[in-house]
């Protein structure tokens, strides 16, 4: 295997390079003694290809040992040994042809070569060729790392010739990739090239993307008009740019020329303040006193005046400017020379950046989607108490939090990240049922009508909640760690890719709105709610108990809350803030999508979260804005459906 | 009309007296012009007590008189501090930026003056431009104008169009909640042109001003002061005439006022960017003693401690929204600030600082659950009778 290798990258080298000197490892060591011994970034090059060009099966041995520091040199002679050091602090010698020891000698004897940091990348380099074939599948794939993260003409040649031995599927379909990515950048061949580029046309890889942007990289020229036996006459041209248009303002033109020594540079403020400065007589400038030169006019004027008494140089007008520009072109060039290259790289590139945008929405999809089942996760136990029951509970964020701390305090005990989770769901469920019946009976039963009020105590439970918290948990936000199977991501192509634990969230959230449709229209209770919600007193003569289900349903609400919070703990913080933050996000999706309707509920969290990603899209900087757009386009929302997006029938938007 | 609208309302004769003898004691006793037993920082906190109180009044009015629970009237109150902020932050700018240019050996133009102090003010968010809102900065006349504008401004159209589409009870509370939200959102944003998160800083120094923090903060003592009683004979005159008593119907049967043919949208509005005008005034009186203004202090929780604060003392009746308001967040700083005593109780330490908040909430429970008329509640019980105002 190895030898077939090495066999073809030697057969690449001959054709590519003059053949080597014969001779042994140390013989072709010894021709570069003084570079190696004196080795720096600038000069060990002729060196290392040597090095390479000498075709010896052991030089990836040398190179390796170099780069290690384990190469040493007798003192006596000169002379290279791979060495390694004794018990006793001698050194032992191996000769690197045939790995046969020299001898033990004293660290006085001998000297160890310390290439620096940038020999040793060159060395890395080099070495590439050697590890592209090794046995090693990880060599091979470092080797691939490290020419895709720094792409060389040179590399090209033995990357092809490693690609027949290639026995891994995975590394071979990487290899080919890389091939063809360098092919279309370094091939001496343009038809190659040409064809490179318009196999892989289109493709989603960001890696091709960043192989066509150097090849289509352009600069500004400037060609005096009429000149036409200049060198860059024929060259690669872009387009050719019009001074004063949108590509090209007269200022920047003018600056161009500047910059090429071609004109005299406009005066500017600080050069005109500089000359004004210097020509200080008396207190006058020009004739006017210093103190009047408060203002740009004045100076202007000084200035002026300076010039007419040839004290200063005049100014750049804009006649001379536009004289100037006239008599010259300005042209963008290809820095890449063949225009059938960049042609087709263009539009491949065009191509690319189209396909990249419409993954790019589908990406921002899944990204609004995931946002919206948080939010529904979010807002699904407020749907029931404020949605069914008409009841406030400003609370509820806390609710959330109070699920998440559950899971926390859960991990802190079973180590197993799966089993916590499966522990801390019912368990979170559990704790935050108990405290909304506990808030129910104790406070929200006693306010019932009056739905300000409940607001106002459930806010100072809410208060006493997060302080509480804080007091236990401190203030620093707790990491509620997810199961390693949830960590992941699911990579659909380089452009659309969506975590696990957003996947799991987006399940999550179809779960309960079927657990939530199950239990409202399927089970007694649902059925119970339904009844007291429309009308409590005839549910009441019907045998239903109001107290008793208002009570399990406020419940329900805050169970879900818990456990809502444990999923959303899994992915943000854990802090006693934490449900603050959803709380009014939560209130805007009920009341977006219509109260007392859970389809309203899932539309709300849709619109919500597709508005919100969809402006994060047009100002991807700034998620701010983002949320301030939202909050004013929800306000304008509800001017036109007060009653949110399904509402009810013969209910008003209050009370 | 005044005589007789004092005659009917003793508290608020009463009320004016206190807050006067209040003002003159505290002076008396400043270390600006006293006997020094109150300090400079004691005189802030009063100073920025009776602007909270000024505010509270006002949200008595839309909150105990009209009904409309507003959970968005410190967005308002905010608007008003940057407003006078942004004055004062340009023109103490301007003065130290001409005094450092005018040692150049030309005398600075105005385009250098300009952007100096725009790379003052704005430096820290990577910016030297003017944004536009700041086009009147240098006048205090206009900003001064604007703090009363610009919340007026914000409350009319965000009233109009919630009032008309009805928008009333708790969803009324969530969107104004809303809408304090997205200002304070806006406002961390460096975009937004007030120096986002850094808001606007050393309000204290008043520009062309030499004399000592310790006369200032009286000056702005007195001013707030003296806004508080304007403020209070204000709303208790809206209140005591006819306009009262539609916006009362409103509160207890807005169906039944519509159905005798009064406009509740107008009166709402009216009373919603009246209100609002109101918070204005106090937040610009009450950010200069604080010396700092920034989106933090327009978030949601600061509304919300201001219906807590209304409660505790009690809707409905105007001295008992100042009573609650001087109390709670005076003795809330008093605990948060530490100098109240630790509690041991052997096997645990009550830290009132980690604890007051709990206690807060648990007290606003039970005020909400038990005495619903606030600490003004315990005045009926003395007098032995309901005046009137009462929900």
């Amino acid at each position: 295997m190895k030898s077939l290798f090495l066999a073809l990258l030697s057969a690449v080298l001959l054709t590519t390079a003059a053949p080597a000197m014969a001779g042994t490892v140390q013989e072709v060591l010894q021709d570069q003694r003084a570079l190696i011994e004196k080795s720096s970034r600038r000069t060990v090059g002729p060196a290392i290809d040597a090095l390479v060009m000498s075709d010896l099966p052991q030089m990836q041995a040398v190179l390796e040992a170099w780069q290690a520091k384990e190469m040493w040199q007798r003192k006596e002679d000169g002379w290279f040994f791979a060495a390694s050091k004794n018990a006793d602090g001698t050194y032992v010698l191996h000769r690197f042809e045939d790995g046969t020891k020299v001898g033990d000698y004293a660290k006085g004897a001998l000297k160890q070569l310390k290439p620096n940091s940038g020999v040793r990348a060159m060395i890395a380099t080099a070495l590439v060729q050697y590890q592209l074939s090794d046995p090693d599948i990880n060599k091979r794939t470092g080797a691939l790392d490290s020419i895709a993260r720094d792409p060389e003409a040179a590399l090209l040649a033995p990357l092809r010739a490693s690609i027949p031995g290639e026995t891994d599927p995975g590394v071979l379909s990487r290899k080919t990739r890389l091939e063809r990515l360098m092919s279309m950048a370094y091939d001496t061949d343009i038809a190659v090239r040409v064809t490179a580029i318009n196999d892989m046309s289109g493709d989603l890889g960001v890696d091709f993307r960043a192989t066509l942007n150097p090849i289509l990289t352009t600069k500004t020229t400037i060609l005096a008009v009429g000149q036409t036996t200049d060198a860059t006459t024929d060259a690669n041209v872009a387009r050719v740019l019009l001074p004063g248009s949108e590509t090209l303002s007269t200022q920047a033109a003018y600056a161009l020329l500047v910059a090429a020594d071609l004109a005299p540079a406009e005066l500017t403020q600080d050069a005109r303040d500089a000359a004004l400065e210097a020509n200080i007589e008396a207190g006058r400038v020009g004739g006017f006193p210093v103190a009047q030169l408060g203002t740009q006019a004045k100076r202007d004027a000084a200035y002026d005046a300076l010039v007419a008494a040839d004290l200063a140089a005049p100014r750049i007008t804009a006649e001379d400017i536009a004289a100037s520009l006239a008599s010259y072109q300005f042209r963008e060039i290809y820095q890449e020379p063949s225009q059938a290259v960049t042609d087709v790289a263009a539009a491949a590139l065009a191509k690319s950046e189209g396909r990249v945008a419409v993954n790019q929405a589908v990406d921002l999809g899944l990204d609004a989607l995931s946002l919206a089942s948080i939010y529904f996760l979010a807002a699904i136990g407020l749907a029931i108490t404020f949605g069914v029951m008409g009841v406030i509970n400003m609370a509820h964020g806390e609710f959330i939090m109070m699920g998440a701390y559950t899971g926390y305090v859960v991990q802190m005990f079973i180590a197993n990240h799966t089993l916590s989770i499966l522990v801390a769901v019912p368990l979170a469920f559990a704790v935050t049922f108990a405290a909304g019946v506990a808030l129910e009976r104790l406070v929200i039963r006693w306010l019932a009508h009056r739905p300000l009020e409940t607001l106002l105590a459930t806010f100072g439970v809410s208060i006493a909640l997060q302080q509480l918290a804080k007091n236990i948990f401190g203030t620093q936000a707790r990491p509620l760690t997810a199961p390693a199977w949830l960590d992941g991501t699911w990579v659909i192509n380089d452009v659309v890719a969506i975590s696990s634990i957003r996947i799991a969230i987006f399940i999550l959230a179809l779960l309960f709105l079927g657990l939530f449709l199950f239990i409202m229209k399927r089970t007694r209770l649902g059925l119970e709610t339904r009844a007291v919600t429309q009308t409590p007193r005839m549910a009441a003569s019907m045998g239903i108990n109001p107290d008793r289900v208002n009570m399990l349903t406020f419940g329900l609400g805050s169970g879900i809350a818990g456990i809502a919070g444990v999923a959303i703990g899994l992915f943000a913080k854990v802090t006693s803030e934490m449900g603050g933050d959803y709380i009014v996000q939560s209130f805007m999706t009920v009341v977006v999508g219509g109260v007392g309707n859970i389809w309203g509920t899932l539309a709300g969290a849709m619109m919500i979260g597709g508005f919100q990603k969809g402006v994060e899209w047009l100002n991807p900087s700034n998620t701010l804005a983002a949320q301030t757009y939202m909050i004013v386009f929800i306000i304008i929302f509800i001017q036109f459906r007060p009653r949110g997006i399904i509402a009810l029938k013969g209910r008003a938007a209050g009370d | 009309m005044n005589r007789s609208f004092i005659a009917r309302n003793p508290s608020v004769l009463i009320f004016l007296s206190i807050l006067a003898l209040f003002t003159l004691l505290v002076t008396l006793l400043s270390e600006g012009f006293g006997a020094g037993l109150v300090s400079t920082s004691m005189v802030k906190t009063l100073g920025k007590t009776l602007c909270l109180c000024l505010i509270a009044v006002a949200m008595d009015l839309i909150w105990g008189y009209t009904g409309i629970l507003s959970l968005g009237h410190f967005a308002f109150f905010g608007l008003g501090g940057y407003m006078i902020g942004m004055w004062l932050m340009f023109e103490r700018t301007r003065q130290i930026v001409v005094t450092s240019l005018s040692e150049g050996v030309l005398p600075p133009t105005p385009e250098d003056i300009q952007a100096a102090i725009g790379n003052q003010i704005f430096g820290v968010v990577g910016s030297s431009e003017f944004p536009l809102i700041w086009m009147f900065a240098d006048s205090l006349v206009l900003q001064l104008a604007f703090v009363v504008l610009v919340p007026g401004a914000l409350a009319f159209v965000f009233g109009w169009l919630a009032f008309r589409s009805r928008v009333t009870g708790v969803y009324l509370s969530i969107l104004t909640q809303a809408m304090t939200l997205g200002l304070s959102l806006y406002l961390f944003q460096n975009a937004s042109g007030l120096r986002g998160n850094n808001g606007l800083s050393g309000l204290q120094n008043l520009p062309g001003v030499t004399a000592p923090q310790s006369v200032v903060s009286l000056w702005f003592f007195w001013a707030s002061a003296l806004a508080l009683a304007l403020g209070y004979l204000l709303v208790a005159w809206v209140v005591s005439g006819k306009f009262g008593s539609v916006i009362r119907g409103i509160r207890d049967n807005e169906a039944r006022v519509r159905f005798l043919g009064y406009s509740v949208e107008s009166y709402k509005l009216a009373v919603f960017t009246l209100t609002a005008c109101i918070s204005g005034i106090a937040g610009a009186l009450y950010y200069p003693q604080a010396g700092i203004i920034n989106p933090a202090e327009v978030a949601p929780i600061a509304s919300i401690y201001l219906a807590v604060w209304v409660a505790i003392g009690g809707r409905g009746r105007l001295y008992g929204a100042v009573i609650g308001t001087a109390l709670v967040s005076l003795v809330s700083s008093w605990f948060t600030g530490g100098q109240a005593p630790d509690v041991n109780l052997g096997f645990y330490t009550i830290k009132w600082v980690d604890w007051w908040l709990v206690l807060l909430g648990l007290s606003f429970v039970l005020v909400t659950l038990y005495a619903p008329r606030g600490i003004g509640g315990l005045f009926d019980l003395v007098a032995r009778k309901n005046p009137g105002e009462g929900p």
